[in-house]
């Protein structure tokens, strides 16, 4: 049963990560790290390892001058994100 | 994983998801269209004054007519109504292409944020239009617009954040210059509605 847990997901902060971009089309990093209250070195490094599974892609722009990079989850991550909440329901409902 | 482990991840999940989501599906066209309608609508405004046989006079004793109050006041709520109704259908229709839902955590949280200091700020003002308080009218709309915007921001983009500030620097403004009302009323919600409403279409809805 443990199997069916995501890899990617065993880090909490990649997993919020992942909430975050399944509710909102795309996220800055800086709103990012504000609201999950991380360092730069340690999103910037999750956001690497989930990049690297191809569960969010980067899309960096510049508004005006200052660049901006904003975060967009594949529907690769997506279908992760929402396997990993399954067996997160079924591993409660079976210990009830 | 333990079960409780489980749970506190997956609450931890939803109030994420509830925190972060923003209301994306604001359209930027709306608020061009506004800044139009308070445009064509300030025009009215000004020739009705300058009909009245004040010389282009926003101040109290130039607009004392109980009947160009009473017409100002009309051309006031129509653009406001002209304005909620294109931004709801817009909105919506923006928010069915991508594929969101209208109504969600954050679009409550937009309408509950920013409507008590709307609701405030237009009950402030029929109280103001009753005392007689004119010349300070479109200070007060301006002032409390700004407030309701600042406050919903944290739901939508974070550009709706700037364009409060400015327009309760308008407000502020108007009340120290009154002459200058009804002008800093059309720059407020015509020109800066239109330029932040075309920054907001070229920054979010044109993508994809």
């Amino acid at each position: 049963m443990l199997e069916q847990f995501d890899k990617a997901f065993e880090s909490r902060i990649r997993l919020q990560i992942m909430s975050v971009l399944a509710a909102n089309e795309s996220y800055d990093f800086s709103s990012l790290k504000d609201l999950l209250a991380v360092t730069d070195g340690n999103l910037a490094s999750h956001l690497k390892a989930l990049e690297k599974e191809d569960y969010i892609s980067v899309n960096k722009s510049f508004v005006g001058r200052k660049p901006n990079t904003r975060y967009v989850a594949t529907e690769k991550g997506i279908e992760a994100f929402k396997r990993h909440l399954e067996s997160l329901e079924k591993l409660i409902r079976q210990q009830k | 994983m333990k079960e409780n482990e489980a749970l506190a991840e997956l609450s931890s999940i939803r109030s994420l998801m509830e925190r972060s989501a923003k209301f994306i599906s604001l359209s930027g066209i709306s608020g061009v269209m506004a800044g139009v309608y308070a445009l064509i609508g300030a025009f009215f405004g000004y020739r009705i004054i300058y009909q009245s046989g004040s010389d282009l006079d926003y101040s109290s004793h130039a607009v004392n007519n109980q009947l160009v109050i009473t017409q100002l006041s009309i051309i006031g709520v129509v653009v406001l109504l002209c304005s909620i109704g294109t931004a709801i259908v817009l909105s919506t229709r923006k928010a069915k292409r991508k594929n969101q839902q209208i109504w969600n955590a954050a679009s409550k949280g937009l309408l509950i944020h920013a409507g008590i200091p709307l609701i405030t700020g237009g009950l402030l003002i029929l109280i103001f239009l009753y005392q007689g308080y004119i010349e300070i009218i479109a200070s007060t709309c301006l002032i409390f617009y700004g407030l309701a915007l600042v406050s919903g921001s944290h739901y939508t983009f974070k550009d709706i954040k700037w364009l409060g500030c400015s327009e309760i620097l308008l407000g502020l403004l108007a009340a120290l210059m009154p002459i200058y009302g009804l002008f800093l009323w059309s720059a407020g919600f015509g020109v800066l509605h239109i330029i932040y409403g075309l920054i907001m279409y070229y920054k979010y809805d044109n993508s994809k």
